[in-house]
């Protein structure tokens, strides 16, 4: 800063406050207009979505095009069983990992796997449902359900190891000597002492993830693919609420585009409910 | 959570184990045992990393080598003809990005300083929470929105603009008002991507220590002046790793820019032309690839996008990780 600016007479001082109060208010501006389409996004959905989020929503299968009434009831299941799948992927691959991280900070191998988990978080995830596609799809020759789980696994796998990596080393280290005083081995430790007092944090975390995949509607467009019926078959075409969501908005027809926003509406309360939970939980640990 | 407890030294766990191990011969497997499940589990990671790789690479392996480096810089994308180069996707994919960029960088910057600064802490910890909550939100969902409320918006924006008899002549805001285009897709970007360099910046600006501050404000300083020249240089590499992350966003994000851009091949000449990204066209055509060389030109094209968004994102870790005790985000 330029001492010659600070000093100076009246009028100076009166321009310096004046521009303070304009960035001040551009400040205050902007915080506003971030938060606006926030509002705008939440304030349209349930306008529009809560009347539709109905019983037949939940447990009829879609009416044929144009017509009034029905519900995406195999896609609320698909998605779930999409989930599944994508969990026992994410969850057993994430939190191994993220106790390696966490639990071996002198393994040689640690700053390359920590590099690489941030680096799969940026991958774009319409990039992994290539992946998947390549791996699952074409040997199977047809799109399937298990394809769409990989890729929602693929993508949870980093949200999950850094969830787990981060609750872990808040853990104190007495904790951990207490049990090594105790003679108890390393992994008597880990598994009975560490994981358990991080054991909230790491179920919200996994939670966080699977919110985050539950909207992903890109890799699944060419892996799940999507279903008018009903399917338990992971091999064949499952459904999928986000997949709902884009081909009946893209949709010609006014009671699709109803469905599709009470889905939005069913997914955007899933994911504000499960980052509420996680910053309660996180607070209160803190 | 902001001051991480640094796990017990090596040494210290090492010497605990042989003490275990001395005094109980069963010790040794259970830990060996234990090693080796987290170790292999941690070596997905590395295995799913190559396995990415390999898989865009043989994938586009045909495509790569019927075009060569042609494919970057070919125009004409036709399956009919088998002719296929990205470049109108290149383009699309850099000009939304950046465009929403240029929109959202001021913004998150701008909401940051109030959070971190301006605001009382009761207003401050309820906008962070809602302004994170903007990520939350599912990509396909921005796309709803956009299509029945943005686009309607944008559409009477360019329906005024072609009446206007001095305005519709300028070429780069020509266009049929249809309300899906570039410019949709870049109003629906910004909005997504500001709260990865907002919690960036907020986390970064809480670093700045407080003597900086101080120093300045004992100059006589106003409160922008200090923020100007004495927090925000301070904090501006941290900043630029979460613009550079908010980047790599921009770039792969594929459902909302899909359902609103009008997945039209062909190089945007102005503001609001309707147009495609190198994510979209995947979106959109991934499932019509009937020849091998569609397909493995569509392949390809993820290739180029994976490419270029992990380079962005390894930068973006760097600068952040640099900075500050642990990575934040």
């Amino acid at each position: 800063m330029t001492l010659h600016r600070l000093a100076g007479g009246q009028a100076n001082r009166r321009r310096r406050s004046f521009y303070d109060g304009i960035a001040t208010a551009l400040i205050v501006l902007a915080a506003v207009i971030v938060l606006t389409p926030l509002v705008l996004v939440l304030a349209y959905l349930i306008g529009r979505g809560l009347g539709s989020l109905d019983l037949a929503f939940f447990t009829q299968l879609p009416a044929p095009a144009g017509e009034a009434g029905g519900g995406v009831a195999q896609a609320v299941v698909g998605t779930l069983e999409l989930l599944a799948v994508a969990s026992v992927i994410g969850l057993v691959i994430g939190i191994g990992t993220g106790v390696f991280v966490a639990e071996y900070p002198g393994h040689p191998l640690v700053p390359t796997v920590r590099l690489l988990s941030d680096a799969l978080i940026g991958i774009p995830s319409i990039v992994m449902g290539v992946v998947a596609y390549a791996l699952l799809v074409i040997p199977l020759r047809h799109f399937n359900g298990l394809s769409g789980g990989v890729s929602l696994g693929l993508i949870m796998i980093p949200y999950v190891v850094r969830g787990t990596d981060e609750v872990m080393r808040l853990v104190p280290r007495s904790v951990r000597e207490a049990g090594f005083a105790l003679g108890l081995p390393r992994w008597r430790v880990i598994l009975s002492v560490v994981i358990p007092s991080a054991a909230s944090g790491i179920v919200t975390g996994a939670m966080l993830a699977m919110a985050r995949v539950a909207g992903e509607a890109a890799p699944l467009l060419f892996t799940a693919f999507g279903n008018q019926y009903w399917n338990f078959d992971p091999f064949k075409p499952v459904a999928a609420l986000p997949l709902v969501i884009y081909t009946y908005s893209i949709s010609p027809y006014d009671s699709w585009h109803r469905i599709a926003s009470a889905a939005s509406l069913l997914l955007v309360v899933f994911v504000l409910l499960t980052t509420l939970l996680t910053r309660l939980v996180f607070r209160r640990r803190t | 959570m902001d001051q991480p407890t640094t796990p017990p030294t090596p040494s210290r766990r090492q010497a605990a184990g042989r003490l275990a191990r001395r005094e109980n011969g069963r010790f040794p497997v259970g830990d060996r045992l234990f090693d080796l499940i987290v170790l292999l589990l941690a070596g997905c990671i590395l295995a799913i990393t190559a396995l990415i790789v390999l898989v865009l690479f043989l994938g586009g392996d045909l495509a790569l080598r019927k075009y060569g480096l042609g494919f970057l810089t070919g125009t004409t994308w036709d399956p009919v003809r088998q002719e296929f180069g990205a470049l109108p996707f290149i383009i699309g994919t850099l000009v939304t990005s950046f465009g929403a960029l240029l929109l959202a960088v001021p913004l998150a910057v701008g909401s940051a300083l109030f959070v971190s600064e301006y605001a009382p802490r009761v207003v401050a910890e309820p906008v962070s929470y809602l302004i994170e909550l903007l990520a939350a939100i599912p990509s396909v969902v921005y796309g709803f929105w956009g299509i029945f409320v943005l686009a309607p918006v944008v559409r009477s924006i360019q329906l005024h603009i072609f009446m206007s008899p001095s305005l519709r002549n300028i070429g780069l805001l020509r266009s049929t008002p249809t309300g899906l285009g570039l410019f949709t897709a870049i109003l629906i970007l910004t909005v997504m991507i500001i709260p990865f360099t907002a919690s960036v910046a907020r986390d970064v600006l809480r670093l700045v220590p407080r003597d900086q501050r101080e120093a300045a404000y004992a100059l006589g300083a106003t409160r922008w002046e200090v923020m100007r020249h004495a927090v925000l240089p301070y904090a501006r590499a941290g900043i630029m790793g979460g613009v550079l992350l908010s980047l790599g966003r921009a770039l792969g994000e594929t459902m909302a820019v899909t359902m609103v851009i009008g997945n039209r091949v062909a190089i945007p000449h102005s503001l609001f032309a309707q147009t495609a990204t190198m994510a979209s066209v995947i979106a959109n055509e991934f499932t019509e690839a009937t020849s091998p060389a569609y397909l493995s030109s569509l392949i390809l094209v993820g290739l180029i996008l994976f490419l270029i968004t992990i380079l962005v994102n390894v930068v973006a870790r760097v600068l952040i990780h640099r900075l500050t005790p642990k990575g934040i985000t």
